[in-house]
C-alpha cells in the first residue's frame, strides 16, 4: 500500500461509512415517497432536521463534502429546469400564458413578500420568500398529472403553459434577488441587476442564434461524451456567473436554456441520475442547518402561507382555466395541482442563507414546503371531490 | 376526415385529439420518447379522460399497423369482389432494384403489365392508392393487383 493512502485511509473509511449510510437511508426515503405517490423532497428535508444539528442524531459528516455536493446538487437541478422545456415551448408558452402568468406572479409572489415584511425581516428575505411563495414544482406537478392519467385533460397544457411562463420568469428573478441579496446601496445594486440582465439577454440571444449549432455538435458524440461536455459546461457556467455577481444557479440554469434538439432530450435523460444523486445531497444540506428547535415556531406563519397561497393559486388555476375554455371541474383539478412547491422553493430559500434573516427564512421555508409538497398532491387528487363541494347540485360520478 | 386538433404540452409532447363520428372525443399524447397515450374522454366532463390506455413504442406501432393493415385489405376484398380471376400480391423492392428512385408512372407498370398498385408498405406507414408520382425506395413492398401473370411480369420487373 503506497503511504499516501495509508495517512487518508482512517478519516476516509469514517466517511465513506457514514456517507455511505447517509445514502442508504435517503434511498429508503425515495422509495416510501414513491410508494405514497409523492416527491421525495419533504422527506429528505425531515431526514436532514433529524440527523442534522441538534437532532436525534448529530452525524458529522465530512462537510466539505456535503457542501460542495449541496451547490453541485443546485446547479444540477436549475440545469434540469432550464432543460425541460425547448426553446420553441418556451416561446409558445409566453404566447398563450403571458396574462396568467402575470396574474400567478402577484397573486403568489406578494403574499409571501407580504408575510417576510409583516415577520419583520429585511427587504431581501422578504423578496426571496415572495419567491419561495411563487413558484408552483413543475417536477412535482408534472409527476402528478402522469400518476393520475392526467397529461390528456384538456386543463393538462394550461398547467405546464404556466410552469413554463414562471420557468421563463426565474431567469429574470433570479439575478435580480442575487444582486439584491449582495445588498449594497441602491446605485450598486441597480448596476448589478443590469449586468445581470444584459448577461442573461445576451445569452439567451447567443442561445436562440448559436445554441443548435453548439447542440448538434455535442450530440454527436458518446453518451459518456455528452454527459461529461455538458456537466463541465454547467459548472463551468455556474462559476463565471458566480464572478460576475449573478449567481451560480443562473449559469446553470441558462446552459439548460440554451441547448436544443437531440442533445436536449439526451442531456436531460443523463443528467437525471446524477441531478437526483445531488440535488439529495442539497435538500439534505439545507435541513442540516436548520435547528429542529425552531421548527414549530416557523410552522404557525408556514401553514398559515400555504393556506393563503394554496388559495391564490386555486385562483390562478381557476382563472387560467377559465381563459382556455374549461369547466368547472377542470379549473378546480387545475388549481389544486399548482399549490404545490418543492425542489425550486428550497433552492431560492437557499441563497438567502448568508442573510441575518437567512434561518429564519430557511426554517420557514422549509416547514412551507414540507406543507405544500405533501398537501398540493392530496388536493389534486381529490380535486373533484373538491368541485362537488363547490357545486353540490353536479352530479358525482362512481369511478 | 373529422378535424384533428393539435395541442403542444410542454415537456411532455403533442396531443392530437377529434371527434369520432359517433360523437365521441378521442385524443393520443405522443411523448417525446415515442410512448403514446390513447385517451377517451368523458361526455360526462368533457374536459376529463374516462380512459387513458398507455402505450410503449412497439404497442403503439402494432395498433398503427393493425389500423394501417385492415384499411388496405378492405380496400383489396373490395376489389377482389367486384372481378372474378383477379389476383394480389406483396412485392418487395429489393436493395439493387432498378425501380429504386422511379416513380410508379416511370415504369408504366399498369400500361406494360395490366398490374395496378394499390398500396405501397414503407416501415410502419403505409400509403394507400399511391400517385402516379410516387417514387420507390428500397425494401417497399407494393401491394399489387392484376392477372396472375401481369403479377409475375411486375415482380419480375421489380427485380430487375
Amino acid at each position: 500500500m503506497s503511504p499516501l493512502l495509508a495517512a487518508v485511509e482512517s478519516h476516509t473509511a469514517t466517511a465513506f461509512i457514514e456517507i455511505g449510510l447517509l445514502a442508504l437511508v435517503l434511498s429508503a426515503l425515495a422509495r416510501l415517497a414513491s410508494a405514497l405517490g409523492i416527491t421525495a423532497v419533504p422527506f429528505y428535508l425531515v431526514a436532514g432536521l433529524a440527523l442534522g444539528e441538534g437532532g436525534l442524531v448529530d452525524l458529522s459528516v465530512s462537510e466539505d463534502f456535503v457542501a460542495l455536493g449541496a451547490e453541485i446538487g443546485v446547479l444540477l437541478l436549475l440545469l434540469a429546469l432550464g432543460l425541460e422545456y425547448t426553446a420553441a415551448e418556451l416561446r409558445h408558452g409566453l404566447g398563450t400564458s403571458a396574462v396568467p402568468g402575470v396574474v400567478d406572479g402577484l397573486a403568489n409572489a406578494l403574499p409571501g413578500l407580504a408575510a417576510g415584511l409583516l415577520l419583520g425581516w429585511s427587504v431581501p428575505a422578504a423578496v426571496l420568500l415572495g419567491g419561495v411563495t411563487w413558484v408552483s414544482s413543475s417536477g412535482v406537478i408534472s409527476k402528478v398529472l402522469a400518476d393520475l392519467d392526467r397529461l390528456g385533460y384538456r386543463e393538462t397544457p394550461v398547467i405546464l403553459n404556466l410552469l413554463v411562463i414562471e420557468d421563463l420568469a426565474m431567469a429574470v428573478y433570479l439575478p435580480v434577488v442575487a444582486a439584491v441579496v449582495v445588498g449594497a446601496d441602491a446605485l450598486a445594486t441597480a448596476s448589478t441587476v443590469s449586468v445581470a440582465l444584459v448577461t442573461v439577454g445576451a445569452v439567451l440571444w447567443a442561445a436562440t442564434r448559436f445554441g443548435s449549432a453548439v447542440s448538434a455538435r455535442l450530440s454527436q458524440g458518446s453518451n459518456e461524451a455528452l454527459v461529461l461536455a455538458v456537466f463541465g459546461l454547467t459548472l463551468a457556467a455556474g462559476g463565471v456567473a458566480q464572478q460576475l455577481q449573478i449567481s451560480a444557479a443562473i449559469g446553470a440554469f441558462l446552459v439548460g436554456l440554451a441547448l436544443s434538439g437531440p442533445a436536449q432530450e439526451r442531456a436531460s435523460t443523463l443528467i437525471e441520475p446524477l441531478r437526483d444523486l445531488f440535488a439529495a445531497i442539497f435538500f439534505l444540506f439545507f435541513s442540516f442547518q436548520i435547528d429542529p428547535g425552531d421548527l414549530p415556531g416557523a410552522l404557525v406563519p408556514a401553514v398559515a402561507l400555504a393556506v393563503v397561497t394554496s388559495a391564490t393559486k386555486l385562483g390562478t388555476g381557476w382563472l387560467a382555466a377559465a381563459r382556455a375554455g374549461i369547466a368547472t371541474r377542470g379549473r378546480v383539478r387545475a388549481g389544486t395541482a399548482l399549490m404545490a412547491r418543492g425542489e425550486f422553493s428550497v433552492v431560492i430559500a437557499s441563497l438567502g442563507s448568508g442573510l441575518a434573516d437567512g434561518p429564519e427564512l430557511g426554517t420557514t421555508a422549509a416547514a412551507y414546503v414540507l406543507v405544500t409538497a405533501v398537501a398540493g398532491p392530496i388536493a389534486t387528487k381529490n380535486a373533484d371531490r373538491l368541485s362537488a363541494l363547490f357545486a353540490p347540485s353536479g352530479r358525482r360520478r362512481g369511478t | 376526415m373529422p378535424e384533428v386538433t393539435e395541442t403542444h404540452l410542454p415537456g411532455v409532447g403533442v396531443r392530437h385529439d377529434f371527434t369520432t363520428a359517433s360523437g365521441q372525443r378521442l385524443g393520443v399524447i405522443a411523448h417525446r420518447g415515442g410512448r403514446r397515450e390513447v385517451l377517451v374522454y368523458d361526455s360526462d366532463d368533457p374536459d376529463a379522460c374516462r380512459t387513458v390506455m398507455q402505450l410503449d413504442v412497439d404497442d403503439s406501432r402494432t395498433l398503427a399497423e393493425v389500423l394501417g393493415a385492415s384499411r388496405v385489405s378492405e380496400a383489396v376484398a373490395a376489389v377482389q369482389q367486384r372481378i372474378e380471376g383477379l389476383s394480389i400480391d406483396w412485392i418487395t423492392v429489393p436493395g439493387g432494384s432498378t425501380f429504386v428512385g422511379r416513380t410508379i408512372a416511370d415504369g408504366e407498370i399498369r400500361t406494360r403489365t395490366g398490374v395496378s398498385i394499390v398500396a405501397v408498405i414503407r416501415g410502419t406507414d403505409t400509403t394507400p392508392a399511391p400517385p402516379p408520382t410516387f417514387a420507390f425506395a428500397p425494401g417497399d413492398v407494393a401491394v399489387a393487383v392484376g392477372t396472375p401473370s401481369g403479377l409475375d411480369a411486375v415482380r419480375a420487373m421489380l427485380a430487375s
